[in-house]
């Protein structure tokens, strides 16, 4: 039991005193994202090695939270010289631990090579990835073991809060968090210190603090990653945020679909209680707090406050119509303050480093740095964590590194799934909350989706309401008639179905559902609708008018047909193909039985570049199959020498 | 779906105690109402009828609000699952890198929809709105485990490992 501010400090340097920082030390991110890709049996290789080599005890191997790269995972860093190896597999690492940790030489082929330049590049700091953000709050994630208390207060942890317990008045640092213009993270951007000062001045004894960790947004997970890996940063912060609204108990509400977040949160708040930093008495200051979790049953519109709040009740999550504000009545009708797990991660930096340090980064009406998931058509996936007014171009090719495959970039996506879709001649714009609005999006909780020219905006627009459509809790009628109405005419314009005057219908409908919604799903449903229209409208009058798919993507509206000049009767899609239509044999050119096909597009995807003989068509006939005896293919060698023949 | 014998299925003695003592680690709350659903979820992998009603007498709320929670929250499921539980990510970006596509032929080869159990009890089928694992997009669970890069073929390969 910590029992003043003097004795964290002092715990803090003994901590300090046992770790040589000269000596070697192996992370390896055991985020969800790296887990996936077998970082678990590189850690228990990595643990073998050592001993093995007789270096047990004497080099220390670390499982840390996500810092990001998940493209090139599992991500592996050894200290102290920050060497950074990416896709590491178990089979690296005894030439690690000999080479590297023993012998202090690098092996190249682990290290990131530059995609133009060749050039590798050692040091994780310098790697193009991480060298164009600024990662102040993620950046920690591959310097601490989340399961390990003691990690998060060697690198300072904690003295937020002895500062504020014992140096700061509750009123000083609501004005603190108020000077640094945070803004909630979660989506709505709302000023997280005026937020604060509602809660502080509600009346009422009894009030709550709460960490809403219900992050459903498909496509983004920087939530998840910042609660696995750094999870006292959040409980710093929410202690923070307690004692500044006067509250004693406070809430972490997480995804049960987010179990290793569930487990690491869950240890850091005991290891907290151990140390007497959670629990009555707080470092001897007389404060008392306590914190539980509870896990969310899958419902995308409990991210929503007061749908939270009946959850946390333990009722079904339908929201409510505001005012009255959470903060005057929210859980069991007292004084609530919730935040988004980022907006939490912020505090403590905040209150040690100053408002003035804070707002420095940013733009005028946007402060502070925001992590965004970069994933969907991008070649770099992973979290990227920017000072907000960076331009979405700078995101994607600099950070994100561009399109694979050689592809058009299209539009990307931000704000979930009620976000809105950006095309290329607005990449410029730079990210911020208002921003993003202007341009028909929204930050969102800070998904990011990029989308390349196969990708139907129409579609996108279908998926979104269809996901809308499914988790709208069906409280009020515009949304939950409106959202139902817009998904079917989106999907009947997607399966050929299209008719003149959809369009019109469509903004007609999100005009209605958007301004008659209770909460804000229904009210922001319409934005994948409207600003795929606004940028995107050539996209849905060929659907409707032509019945063309001009992305080759809405499946009723595509053929597949093999050329049979093209054809190189190679078997392998006839070998792939996955509902038995493709006919054919060795030297027998290729035929889709169109009855059959359930245009999976394997083939197309699996035809050598050198025949490219599968084609898409989309508002064309399918040409009728060849006749059986035409089927022969003359192989191309002979080919070629019956034409030199002919030639001469 | 499941035949309507697997679904009447009584729930064991050794059920009957696993849902009592979840109950009691909850102090009987009728606010712990969704964590108490969880735990049982969590244990018997779906919510029998015999064992919404135990909770309902013992928590003292109305099996038509325990209806509710339990209709209203994805994660629980009223049918017995099968032997293999399949999520497909249906996340955005595994949308955009062509999910739809290994979703149809996973139904295909399983001959059920999201949501539903085959009747030899070997597969069931969900789909999932993001795993969080994007760059292994597109992606499935089958059993927990995390099975990526996927295109319809691969994934068609994948579900001849499940007995």
């Amino acid at each position: 039991m910590i029992n003043s501010p003097a004795e964290l400090e002092h715990l803090r340097q003994e901590i300090l005193s046992r770790r040589d920082p000269d000596k070697a030390r192996i992370s390896v991110c055991a985020g969800a994202g790296c887990l996936a890709t077998g970082a678990g049996k590189v850690i228990a290789a990595f643990d073998a090695e050592l001993e093995k080599q007789g270096l047990k005890g004497e080099v220390h191997v670390k499982s840390t939270g996500c810092p990001g790269f998940c493209e090139r995972g599992p991500v592996v860093v050894i200290d102290p010289e920050e060497t950074c190896y990416l896709q590491v597999t178990p089979k690296d690492v005894p030439a690690i631990v000999s080479k590297t940790i023993k012998e202090k030489k690098v092996i190249d082929r682990l290290l990131y090579a530059d995609a133009t330049t060749k050039e590798k590049v050692v040091r994780e700091s310098d790697i193009p990835f991480y060298k164009h953000q600024e990662r102040n709050i993620i950046g920690n994630n591959i310097k601490i073991d989340p399961k390990c208390i003691d990690d998060y207060l060697a690198l300072g942890g904690y003295s937020a809060l002895a500062k504020v317990l014992f140096q700061m008045t509750s009123g000083q640092v609501v004005e603190e968090v108020k000077k640094s213009k945070l803004r909630g993270r979660g989506g709505g951007g709302f000023p997280t210190g005026i937020k604060w000062e509602a809660a502080r001045n509600a009346p009422g004894d009894a009030k709550y603090v709460i960490v809403n960790a219900d992050e459903g947004d498909p496509g983004a997970f920087m939530d998840r990653a910042v609660l696995e890996g750094n999870p006292h940063s959040i409980l710093e912060g929410l202690i923070i945020g307690a004692y500044a609204i006067g509250a004693h108990e406070g809430y972490v509400y997480v995804r049960q679909e987010y179990p290793l977040a569930l487990e690491n949160v869950s240890i850091a708040i005991r290891q907290a209680e151990e140390y007497g930093i959670l629990g009555s008495n707080i470092l001897g200051s007389g404060f008392d707090f306590t914190v539980t979790v509870h896990r969310g049953a899958g419902a995308f519109v409990c991210g929503e406050e007061t749908a939270l709040l009946l959850s946390l009740e333990g009722r079904p999550g339908e929201p409510r119509s505001r005012p009255p504000y959470p903060a005057t009545k929210g859980l069991w009708g007292k004084p609530t303050n919730i935040n988004n797990v980022e907006t939490w991660a912020n505090v403590p930096l905040i209150i040690n480093k100053g408002a003035d340090w804070f707002t420095q980064f940013g733009t005028e009406r946007s402060k502070g740095t925001k992590i965004f998931s970069l994933v969907g058509k991008i070649k770099n996936t992973g979290l990227v964590e920017v000072p907000m007014g960076v331009t979405l171009r700078d995101i994607i090719y600099k950070i994100g590194d561009g399109i694979p495959g050689g592809k058009k970039f299209k539009a990307v996506q931000t704000g979930g799934p009620a976000g809105g879709c950006i095309p290329e001649e607005h990449l410029d714009i730079a990210v911020d909350f208002d921003e993003l609005t202007k341009a028909g999006a929204m930050m969102g909780s800070g998904g990011m989706i990029v989308m390349d020219e196969d990708t139907c905006m129409v579609d996108v627009a279908r998926y979104f309401l269809n996901f809308l459509a499914q988790e709208s809790c069906g409280k009020c009628s515009p949304c939950r008639e409106g959202v139902k109405q817009m998904h079917r005419i989106l999907a009947d314009i997607t399966e050929g179905r299209g008719k003149e005057g959809d369009i019109e219908l469509l903004e007609d409908l999100a005009m209605s559902t958007g301004s008659a919604s209770l909460c804000a799903l229904g009210r922001s449903a319409p934005n994948p609708v409207l600003s795929t229209i606004r940028h995107f409208r050539h996209e849905y009058e060929a659907h409707i008018r032509e019945k063309r798919c001009p992305s080759f993507s809405c499946k009723e509206l595509l053929s597949y047909y093999i050329d049979p000049e093209a054809c190189g009767a190679c078997l392998l899609c006839l070998k792939r193909c996955t509902s038995e239509a493709i006919s054919g044999g060795r030297d027998q050119i290729h035929v889709i039985d169109q009855a059959k096909c359930n245009k999976c597009g394997t083939c197309f995807d699996i035809c050598p570049a050198r025949y490219g003989a599968v084609m898409r068509l989309s508002a064309e006939p399918v040409p009728g199959p060849i006749p059986e005896e035409l089927r022969i293919v003359v192989k191309r060698k002979e080919a070629k020498k019956e034409a030199q023949r002919e030639a001469t | 779906m499941p035949s309507p014998e697997a679904q009447e299925t009584e729930i064991g003695i050794m059920d009957t105690g696993t849902i009592e003592q979840i109950i009691d680690k909850h102090q009987c709350e009728a606010s712990s109402l969704i964590q108490i659903l969880l735990d049982i979820q969590n244990e018997l992998h779906w919510l029998p009828w015999e064992a919404l009603e135990m909770v309902s007498e013992k928590l003292q709320v109305p099996m038509s609000r325990i209806q509710h929670t339990a209709t209203f929250y994805k994660a629980f499921s009223l049918v017995p699952k099968g032997r293999h539980e399949i999520n497909v990510c249906m996340g955005t970006a595994c949308h955009v890198r062509g999910a739809p596509r290994v979703l149809e032929v996973i139904e295909n080869i399983t001959g059920i929809r999201p949501g539903e159990t085959d009747p030899d009890m070997k597969f069931s089928l969900d789909t999932v709105n993001c795993l969080g694992c994007c760059a292994l997009g597109p992606v499935m669970e089958i059993d927990e485990e995390h099975l990526g890069k996927l295109v319809p073929n691969k994934a068609a390969d994948l579900l001849k490992n499940y007995e």
